[in-house]
């Protein structure tokens, strides 16, 4: 049977896949080096899950992330080099060194960061997402988080919020199966993350992680779910991370024997043995895009390796907005591109049109409670 | 002007800034259809509908947050807390991520967003729904932190904080909503990080802010009346500090005492001392003095109740040590 989907869009998935893939390899290199310092989490296993979902949501729609978080912003198109100066605290990274590995923002990519609370990113999303509907854009917010963060007050809170409110947001669970070294089995009343959508009357899902074509379809389908305003979305991706917890984390608590059947489902290899499959492209097809991505993340690595640190009078911004301050475009800053940015409707342009819970609804329920008569 | 209850200038400084700026919204416990729990949304529900006027649930960590998100893509939400003493559980989303944004995204993000609420002693609560936790905030960079005590202020300070472009968080007194003062109408802006001398006097400073203005300035007219001339100093803005203001007036007076509602162990006046003693001991005729609730747990007992507080005659026996008249 033919491929429903385009060779274009195939390499590009196997491109950016094996970007997130080589970049974290050189960065768990340069941590061993000791350039890269602090935690940082290797995204090594999870790429599908981070390029299926870029790939079929629109360049504007907001995401974002937990402390894993150098995945997606790769995949939607920040610079490689600016990130992994973010990662050795450069002041040429996107936060001018200021957030490191845990916290990447590339407002320009519609990144909104990655947050090292677990869950703490959860009601953010929805708030996006509220921002979105307030404002009468088809926008989705796509948010991140991990299987250990599910058991977060926040996100049980938030469900609720953005279930009754039908918040155009959707949530993706990476299910790699551990919260550093605690399995989800040992800690979860309920393992299977997606089931807690149903406490919400929110739609759950689960999706394999290991399937960049599984991860595409399920969030295409999600975000026009989103689109006609019909509520949130739970995606559990069910994933596997290769590595340790973190770089400083050597995963004794799984077994060798487990790692290695995992690695079986490594969903690079899965993509090209599909591809080829198609007839679509043959080897030296993707030895000239790995060549060109060893290049890019090779440049990566010199760029942030050469880049200073940021200056210390870097101490005293950033921390609160001074009267007619302007925003900082990282890309403007750092490699002089002129870039686009967010604006958001003044309030003069701006009419709220729509109502949370309209008047006759709520005055119905409260006739059907027999509040009023 | 018109004279308004403290509750009241704010529902105009709300409704004010909510017809000047659709990208204002006012979500929280109870603030629609009940009109507020302590009616500061009164009527707001029927102006402008339940998009903007949000009853929320109660999950104050899930609507803090959602809020900050909102806040980080251009809407400028305003948070009402029911008390402070409930937004201790929203404190993650205040501290670690609307604080710290703008910091960890290199400057990209702002986060334009006011938390206000009801802090300070209720009447008679007992200790879980009595606590000043405004020294709390004030410790945290990328936030600001405004305590008002006038009605005028109120209302002033509220359109400032919802215009300004940091996460700002308002205590209002629990117990000042129903006290009246005069109001200026239409665009009454009080700006931020500024304090305002609400009593002049040459022999001493009293410095301080919210509901305990109140027994300063009972406390001041008490002291006039023994020939003792009082500075009231109303910071009003607890982050960032007046340091200017401090000095100024203790600089006039030479003399110091600062009444603090909340705890004295690494309280906002701890801070204020330290500018002073830092900054103008050559000018202090005599060590700084601190009045502060006493370092315990609020009772329920109307006599434990009030021990445990300032009130005018301990201000006033604050003010005769600073003096060297004690027992006089
Ligand atoms: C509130 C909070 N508690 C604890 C931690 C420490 N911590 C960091 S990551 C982590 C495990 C989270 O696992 P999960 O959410 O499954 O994400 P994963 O690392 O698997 O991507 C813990 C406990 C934290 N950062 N925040």
């Amino acid at each position: 049977m033919a491929s429903p989907y385009s060779k274009e869009l195939l390499l590009d998935m196997y491109r950016k896949m094996y970007l997130i893939r080589r970049f974290e390899e050189r960065a768990g290199q340069q941590y061993t080096l000791g350039k890269i310092a602090g935690f940082c989490h290797l995204y090594i296993g999870q790429e599908a899950v981070a390029v299926g979902p870029v790939e079929a949501l629109r360049p504007d729609d907001y995401m974002l992330s937990a402390y894993r978080d150098h995945g997606q912003p790769l995949a939607r198109g920040s610079d490689a080099g600016m990130v992994m100066a973010e990662l050795m605290g450069r002041g040429t990274g996107y936060s001018k060194g200021k957030g490191g590995s845990m916290h990447i923002f590339d407002i320009e990519h519609h990144f909104y960061g990655g947050y090292g609370i677990v869950g703490g990113q959860i009601p953010l999303a929805a708030g996006m997402a509220f921002a979105s509907r307030y404002r009468n854009e088809d926008r989705v917010t796509v948010c991140y988080f991990g299987d250990a963060a599910a058991s977060q007050g926040a996100l049980h809170e938030t469900f609720n919020m953005a279930s009754k409110w039908k918040l155009p947001v959707i949530y993706i669970c990476e299910n790699n199966r551990y919260g550093m070294g605690t399995a989800i089995s040992r800690i979860a009343a309920v393992p299977e993350i997606y089931k807690r959508a149903s406490a919400y009357d929110m739609r759950g899902e689960p999706v394999d992680g290991m399937d960049v074509l599984a991860m595409y379809e399920a969030v295409k389908d999600a975000a026009e779910y989103c689109r006609a305003g019909k509520g949130p979305v739970l995606l559990e991706a069910n994933t596997y991370r290769f590595r340790g917890h973190s770089m400083a984390d050597p995963a004794t608590y799984r077994t060798k024997h487990e790692v290695e059947e995992e690695r079986k489902g490594d969903p690079i290899p899965k993509l090209r043995a599909y591809i080829k499959k198609q007839g679509l492209a043959q080897d030296d097809v993707f030895e000239t895009i790995e060549e060109e991505v060893n290049a890019l993340v090779d440049q990566a690595v010199k760029f942030a390796d050469e880049s200073p640190e940021p200056s210390l009078d870097e101490l005293w911004r950033d921390t609160i907005v001074e009267e007619g301050e302007e925003d900082v475009r990282p890309r403007e800053r750092v490699l002089g591109q002129k870039v686009t940015w967010p604006k958001y409707p003044s309030g003069q342009e701006l009419k709220v049109t729509w109502d949370l819970e309209p008047r006759e609804q709520a005055e119905a329920a409260d006739k059907k409670a027999g509040l009023i008569r | 002007m018109p004279e308004l209850m403290y509750r009241e200038a704010l529902n105009q400084a709300l409704a004010e800034e909510m017809e000047r700026d659709a990208n204002v919204y006012l979500i929280g416990e109870e603030v629609g259809r009940y009109n507020g729990a302590f009616k500061v949304s009164q009527g707001l529900l029927d102006k402008f509908g339940s998009a903007r006027i949000i009853d929320a649930p109660i999950a104050e960590l899930g609507f803090t947050g959602l809020s900050v998100g909102a806040a980080m893509v251009g809407l400028r939400p305003v948070v009402e807390m029911m008390t402070w003493n409930f937004a201790i559980l929203a404190m993650d989303q205040i501290v670690n991520n609307a604080a710290k944004l703008r910091h960890m995204s290199g400057g990209q993000l702002r986060c334009p967003i006011v938390f206000r609420g009801p802090g300070g002693a209720g009447g008679r609560l007992s200790s879980q729904h009595s606590q000043a936790l405004e020294a709390n905030y004030a410790h945290f960079p990328g936030l600001k932190v405004i305590a008002p005590a006038t009605p005028a202020d109120a209302k002033g300070m509220l359109k400032a904080a919802i215009r300004d472009e940091n996460p700002v968080l308002m205590f209002e007194g629990e117990r000042l909503y129903a006290i009246k003062g005069h109001v200026p109408e239409g665009e009454h802006v009080v700006p931020l990080g500024k304090a305002d001398v609400k009593r002049e006097g040459t022999d001493v400073t009293i410095i301080t802010w919210s509901r305990m203005y109140y027994f300063c300035m009972q406390a001041a007219e008490e002291l006039a009346k023994e020939g003792i001339s009082v500075e009231v100093l109303d910071l009003r803005t607890l982050r960032p500090l007046d340091e200017e203001a401090i000095l100024a007036s203790v600089r006039k007076t030479n003399r110091a005492v600062i009444v603090e509602e909340g705890w004295g162990l690494a309280g906002v006046g701890a801070s204020v001392v330290d500018i002073i003693q830092s900054k103008a001991f050559d000018d202090l005729d005599a060590p700084v003095e601190r009045v502060t609730g006493l370092d315990v747990n609020m009772s329920y007992a109307a006599n434990l109740e009030n021990a445990t507080q300032p009130d005018a005659p301990k201000i006033i026996a604050a003010v005769k040590k600073v003096l060297y008249r004690e027992g006089a």
